[in-house]
């Protein structure tokens, strides 16, 4: 038993040890070839995470934007961790850097972090997810009002601008689904009399809801002609309730986010669409803004970043 | 009480039946509300489809109604139920066969609950503590295994769990029905059941006349682990997909129809029925909204103000 202890004790020593190595400085991406123009600005981005390749391809956006205007970028990467992105800041920070764009691990914690560059004269632009606080020039992320108002269009078009419409909506409140919601529902009222919204529900965000709340719309709804769920989770929960009931082939699906299974099931034909973020037009962005700003332009305070569709066309 | 231990008395038995009578007439008056507001209700397509649905909380259910009746809780069914799923799909998915791998997911399920029980039992924590721990550490499992990946495309044979119908009913619901009935069997018709009812009304007696208390807790957190199990391989079944994020909240839907069945928080009172019927309440309140087609931003207080009045009802019945 104690000697169980001891291995026990051993191995959860070593875990912490593992959790708070100190985080690897600035990644080779930070190359600094000494700088032939001495006033060549440098710019931070201080990521949340590159393991995820939706914030590596962000940074690839950034970076080519970054040799596109002649400025040097600098990358960190937080790792998801919040004390090692406030240091990797801090880093940032001392180095004098002339601008730093965020992209926050936790929107609350990073708020020290601005505070301090606030203090030390360095302006804040924050990328994908906003800052709770301190001072933000201006905030750059996916525009999902507009990628609802697509989805609205691409159901429209798909259904001749005639038919019955079921609408999964996210978790109640929250600003994705508000958003998301409104796109499409103005779209749809604007432009395309012809559909019916007949069924307005939540599904939470949740496969397994999706599943069960549209087998009780199924029951409901003898005609239903397309489905637009605020993400694409509700809607793979859908698709499977349409199946087992055999009515999949008679209902045009579309979904937002274009997770991995979501893309698999447009190539299989099972989802129309799909809308996506565009990770590497919000790098883009971001460092476009930041040095439109500190060539001493106005930049709005926030910056939406177009979304794409992925359809049968698109995925190949 | 003394002799209350041996054999549940008459006075249970009415008590017990008393407790039915008030849920049944709360599930009968929803029914005939929801009757009269959609067409679509009553008819046969949509009772099996309120069936399937509830399967998979009902078989939890079951489970929960022995933990709380013997005076314990199982707060860890959902976690248990996401890291069951994705191990049992992982191993689909590498090739192991279906009868194997749905024996090795259930098994993990019931070890899961031992390991819940032992705790409980051995260290004398409260199983409201031990489960807690649980329910963070098995979700954390879940989410390590698949690196919060869902596993999506499973063998047909596994479907077949979900989808299949055999004679024409379909697999979960057949499936639950079993869980019930051999369920309610071991607690009415066998001693077994007699000491659990036994243990919940006063533990201290119930070792006294020379119950195992001990080993009867951790057997009824391994049967809860089990059903978990089960459950989670029915909802995979049914979305050709497991996700290390399923379950979220799923030991209160439980909970909420055990005590919604008039099974005694504290233990000692109530059964499956009771159980059956809270489940039920549930899947119809849920099928019910979506039918009428209630607002998301209602749809929460429609809920809890019915759950209030049919608890309300069935304590006037009591």
């Amino acid at each position: 038993m104690r000697r169980h202890l001891w291995i026990a004790s051993l191995a959860l020593f070593a875990l912490l040890l593992a959790a708070c190595q100190p985080v690897a400085g600035p990644p080779p991406a930070a190359e600094q070839p000494e700088a032939p123009a001495p006033e060549k600005p440098v710019i931070g981005l201080a990521l949340s995470t590159l393991n995820n390749p939706f914030f590596v391809d962000l940074r690839d956006g950034a970076q080519e934007a970054a040799e596109a205007l002649g400025v040097e970028l600098i990358v960190v990467d937080a790792q998801d961790d919040p004390a090692a992105q406030a240091a990797s800041i801090e880093d940032l920070i001392q180095r004098g850097v002339d601008a730093l764009i965020l992209n926050p691990t936790d929107s609350d914690a990073i708020v020290p972090s601005v505070e301090a560059a606030n203090q030390a004269g360095i302006p804040v632009f924050t990328v994908d997810r906003a800052a709770n606080g301190g001072e933000i020039v201006s905030h750059i992320a996916s525009d999902n009002v507009a990628g609802g108002r697509m989805a609205a269009e691409f159901l429209c078009d798909a259904l001749g601008g005639q038919g019955k419409v079921v609408e999964l909506e996210g978790i109640p409140g929250t600003s994705a689904a508000r958003d998301r919601g409104q796109g499409f529902n103005e779209y749809m009222g604007e432009n395309c009399p012809g559909v019916e919204i007949v069924a307005r529900q939540t599904a939470n965000f949740n496969r397994a809801e999706g599943l069960t709340v549209f087998e009780n719309i199924l029951q409901a709804q003898p005609e239903i002609d397309g489905v637009f769920a605020h993400n694409d989770e509700m809607v793979l929960g859908a698709i499977q309730a349409a199946e087992a009931a055999g009515r999949a082939d008679e209902i045009v699906f579309v979904g937002f986010d274009a997770i991995d299974d979501a893309v698999q099931a447009v190539r299989e034909g099972k989802l129309a669409a799909t809308v996506a973020q565009q990770p590497r037009e919000m790098g883009r962005l971001a460092v476009e803004t930041a040095v439109k700003s500190l060539q001493g332009e106005e930049v709005p305070e926030y910056i939406p970043v177009p979304l794409a569709l992925v359809t049968a066309e698109t995925v190949k | 009480m003394s002799q209350a231990t041996a054999v549940p008395g008459t006075s249970w038995n009415f008590r017990d039946y008393l407790q039915r009578f008030g849920i049944l007439i709360s599930f009968v008056l929803l029914c005939i509300a929801l009757s009269l507001l959609s067409d679509r209700f009553l008819t046969v397509s949509n009772g099996v489809n309120v069936l399937r649905q509830i399967t998979v909380n009902g078989i939890i259910a079951v489970g929960m109604t022995y933990v709380i009746l013997i005076g314990d809780i199982d707060l860890s069914v959902g976690s248990v139920l996401a890291l069951t799923s994705v191990v049992t799909a992982d191993l689909l998915q590498k090739g192991v066969p279906v009868p194997a791998a749905l024996g090795l997911g259930i098994g993990l399920g019931m070890a899961l609950g031992a390991v819940n029980g032992w705790i409980t039992v051995r260290f004398q924590v409260p199983s409201f503590i031990t489960t807690l721990g649980m329910l963070t550490a098995a979700r954390g499992m879940a989410l390590t295994y698949t690196q919060g990946r869902p596993i999506t495309g499973l063998p047909d044979g596994f479907r077949f769990l979900g989808r299949g119908e055999p004679l024409g009913i379909p697999m979960p619901i057949l499936l639950a029905a079993l869980v019930f009935a051999a369920a309610w069997v071991m607690l009415r018709r066998t001693r077994h059941g007699e000491y659990l009812y036994a243990m919940g009304n006063n533990p201290v007696a119930a070792r006294l006349v020379g119950i195992h208390t001990g080993r009867y807790r951790v057997l009824v957190f391994t049967l809860s682990g089990g059903l978990s199990a089960l459950a989670g391989l029915i909802l995979t079944a049914r979305l050709d997909s497991a996700q290390p994020t399923a379950g979220v909240a799923f030991e209160l839907d439980a909970i909420a129809a055990v005590v919604l069945g008039g099974t005694r928080f504290t233990g000692g009172v109530g059964g499956l029925g009771g159980t059956l019927l809270g489940a039920l309440i549930i899947g119809v309140l849920d099928n019910g909204i979506n039918l009428l087609n209630i607002s998301p931003l209602y749809e929460q207080i429609v809920k809890g103000a019915v759950i209030a009045l049919a608890l309300l009802i069935h304590r006037r019945a009591e």
